[in-house]
């Protein structure tokens, strides 16, 4: 008999106790185990998932920041630029305005200058005129200018019409201060006694005079009282002198002005 | 001529008895019982592991495989029964390199005991699975008539299982003892080989069967639902 039902009984127990001694040493043991190391790794994974995720945010943040910077970066640039061209044509207009003033500032100093210019060439003519004028009556006559201005003034007074000298005497008389004879020189004594008594005769009465000198009136010389004045000088003639001058300046200027024009034509082809 | 270790008895009283099939099932049940012991005492729940523990989890982790490929979608619940079934059965011929060995599966007695667990373990997972009643009923699908075929074929496949797992181990120890009187050299190395190789097989083709008997009663219910499903699905194509 092949089948020992003994043995058979045996092996099934056998083969139970087997079962459960391998369910408790080897399958529970080795699935627990694969199934926590699964488990770690799925951890793993989300974690690596969420950290990905994470990453993909933080970067489309960072894309959006960097895109928003830009973009400021463009607006501000624009701002800069747009700020620059203002001050710019704020600086160049203040620029043009300075030029404009400093222009017209020395315009104006040349104006000044050239009127200072021209006093002083006036005067200097007056007082070249005045000395060769002397100079010449020293020569010629052997006389000095002092004595013929008062000469030549006296004449004057003898001269001027009867209206003239009603309206002198009344202004002479009416006021107590005495009368004023100004002079570009201190006049001699004998002078001032020649004048005096052509001025009383002139005016038939004692008239008291008090002499001045007054350096503008460069070889003149007036009478004043309240409200009248008598004067003589060579202004007029040097007035008449400075517009021949004045003539001539402004001939040569033209002239100039003329040729600049076809200079430029000339060297701008 | 001894045909099965039934026959070496080393103890016996009355109708107890200790014989070769008992005590080397015992060894093998040692070896087996102690090395998992041994290997899994400090089990690596991390990436890196031992070279016995990545064994085990290829051995287990197959077993797992093969069951799920069989039709057993969980096959957590049965791996005790089968994947027992299967390393008892391969340590059993694997041992048979070893001289003086006399592998326990040679035994009908062993090979009918386990047909007898397959025998058992069928119903009880199929109602476990089921229920009773829609278990029972099972064996009478497609019709009544085909209840006592049912019976037949349960009983017949249950004595095809011992014989041939049986017939096997037997013959290939057979074969050896045989040629060992005639060839004693190097010829029954090779036979010793070929004898591993068809006990592995053997050992696959016991477990995989005793799987697939689980499956199909376990099974039946859920394939039939399946096909219910199925055909529902077909509809909804058909009806637009």
């Amino acid at each position: 008999m092949l089948i020992d039902w003994f043995t058979v009984g045996a092996q099934v127990v056998n083969f139970a106790i087997l079962v459960w001694l391998l369910k408790r040493f080897l399958y529970k043991p080795i699935i627990d185990a694969i199934d926590a190391r699964e488990k770690r790794i799925a951890l793993a994974l989300a974690d690596a998932d969420a950290k990905t995720a994470e990453a993909q945010k933080e970067r489309d943040e960072f894309l959006a920041k960097s895109e928003e910077f830009d973009r400021q970066r463009a607006t501000l640039f624009i701002q800069a630029t747009e700020e620059a061209h203002a001050e710019r044509r704020r600086l160049f207009d203040e620029a043009r305005q300075a030029a404009e003033e400093l222009r017209v500032k020395r315009q104006e100093a040349i104006r000044n200058e050239a009127s200072l210019l021209h006093e002083a060439i006036s005067r200097r003519t007056r007082e070249e005129v005045f000395a060769i004028t002397r100079k010449t009556l020293a020569d010629l006559a052997t006389t000095n200018l002092e004595e013929r201005l008062v000469e030549v003034f006296t004449r004057r007074l003898e001269e001027m019409d009867d209206k003239v000298k009603t309206d002198l005497v009344a202004s002479l008389t009416k006021t107590s201060d005495p009368a004023i004879v100004r002079t570009a020189f201190e006049l001699p004594p004998a002078q001032q006694a020649v004048l005096q008594n052509a001025l009383n005769e002139t005016f038939s009465t004692e008239i008291r005079i008090r002499f001045e000198t007054a350096p503008n009136l460069i070889s003149g010389i007036e009478l004043a009282t309240d409200g009248q004045k008598i004067a003589w000088s060579i202004a007029d003639y040097l007035l008449s002198l400075e517009r021949a001058i004045d003539e001539l300046l402004q001939e040569e200027k033209q002239t100039e002005a003329k040729l600049e024009p076809s200079t430029q034509e000339r060297t701008n082809p | 001529m001894r045909l099965t270790p039934d026959e070496i008895i080393f103890w016996q009283y009355g109708f107890f008895k200790l014989n070769a099939t008992i005590v080397f099932t015992w060894m093998l049940m040692f070896l087996l019982a102690v090395g998992a012991k041994l290997i899994t005492r400090h089990l690596s729940t991390d990436l890196t592991r031992s070279r016995w523990q990545n064994l085990l989890e290829i051995i287990v982790t197959t077993i797992e495989k093969q069951i799920s490929e069989v039709g057993l979608s969980q096959p957590r619940p049965y791996l005790g029964f089968l994947g027992t079934l299967f390393l008892f059965i391969a340590a059993a011929s694997l041992c048979t390199i070893f001289p003086g060995y006399e592998p326990p599966t040679g035994s009908l007695s062993t090979t009918a005991a386990l047909s007898l667990c397959v025998f058992v373990a069928v119903p009880f997972y199929g109602i476990a699975e089921q229920g009773l009643p829609e278990y029972l009923h099972s064996y009478m699908k497609p019709t009544l008539i085909m209840l006592p075929f049912n019976i037949i074929s349960e009983i017949s496949r249950t004595l095809a299982l011992a014989i041939r797992l049986f017939g096997n181990m037997m013959s290939g120890t057979m074969i050896i003892a045989i040629l060992l009187t005639i060839t004693p050299f190097i010829f029954p190395i090779l036979m010793t080989l070929l004898g591993l190789l068809t006990g592995m097989v053997q050992a696959y083709i016991f477990s995989i069967l005793a799987a697939v008997y689980i499956a199909a009663a376990a099974q039946v219910r859920k394939t039939r639902q399946k096909v219910d499903n199925d055909r529902n699905h077909q509809h909804v194509h058909i009806l637009p």
